[in-house]
């Protein structure tokens, strides 16, 4: 059978390859991708706890999933707000590599 | 769901996760992001959170992907050249990435809740798109309706930034 720690460990792996992304990845495009990984991965394991912990009703406890549906609404909000930032950018610039954009380097 | 499937949507979300982080064309990453956030609405679906599985695929796949694939083609980026790697820096991000996946299991392995198995639900006359609505729209109404002013917001500002300055 399927446990709680199976969908926990799958949720941090996915966790940990959004968090490579943004390490290692030069294109702000993939960059941003990659925050949408790791925020998918706490709705994972925010899902995965609403199912495994249930009301004394016998339901599962919907505030996880509410949670859920809140990230998702922000995430889509950081996303238009990212892109557009983006669009900006190469608009100035004619990149959207992280090693090109370094006025603000010390 | 049994286990198998289970295992096969997870590693097909996982799969397509890496693929998301190591292809170089930035149009095959948006579509590998569009199937592992399918395979991502079916793990959802296994933990019987249907409303949630459904927004996922609305939301995500759909709008939000749409969205980077139109940005891509409009700004008509090419795959990255390649160039050399800083091997320094590599190997410090996987090893940050690694050792918070270790970091992650341990926790896990240590947590008791961790091996039960799935609880059965009763049988229940109400489905769980009007829990979640009714939950929304009484206990949760004050940030329901900040979270509609942040996306009112969200919209003014990517319209302002990207409107041409006047000359």
């Amino acid at each position: 059978m399927v446990t709680l720690g199976d969908y926990l460990i799958v949720s941090g792996i996915l966790f940990a390859i959004g968090f490579a992304g943004v390490m290692l990845r030069r294109n702000l495009i993939v960059i941003l991708m990659s925050l949408e990984l790791m925020l998918n991965a706490a709705n994972l394991s925010l899902v995965a706890f609403s199912r495994f912990r249930l009301q004394p009703s016998g339901l599962p406890d919907y505030n996880a999933q509410i949670f859920v549906f809140f990230i998702i609404t922000v995430a889509a909000a950081e996303v238009a707000l990212g892109l557009a930032i983006l669009v900006a950018l190469f608009r100035a610039r004619q990149t959207t590599d992280v090693k090109d954009i370094t006025q603000l380097r010390f | 769901m049994p286990p198998l499937l289970f295992w096969v949507f997870a590693l097909l979300m996982l799969i397509f996760g890496v693929a998301v982080v190591v292809n170089r064309n930035p149009v095959a990453s948006a579509l590998s992001l569009v199937v592992s956030f399918l395979g991502l609405a079916a793990l959802f679906m296994s933990l019987d959170a249907y409303f949630v599985g459904i927004i996922q695929v609305l939301v995500y796949a759909g709008a939000v992907m749409v969205l980077f694939l139109f940005i891509i083609m409009l700004l008509n980026l090419p795959a990255e050249e390649r160039r050399q790697i800083n091997w320094l820096a590599a190997a410090g991000g996987i090893g940050v990435a690694l050792i918070l996946l270790v970091q992650i299991c341990a926790v896990i392995g240590h947590f008791q809740a961790a091996h039960q198995t799935l609880p059965p639900l009763p049988r229940s006359t109400t489905d769980d798109v009007w829990n979640i609505g009714a939950l929304l729209f009484s206990n949760y109404n004050l940030p329901f309706q900040i979270i509609g002013v942040l996306v009112l917001v969200a919209t003014i500002g990517v319209v302002l930034l990207s409107r041409r300055e006047p000359r």
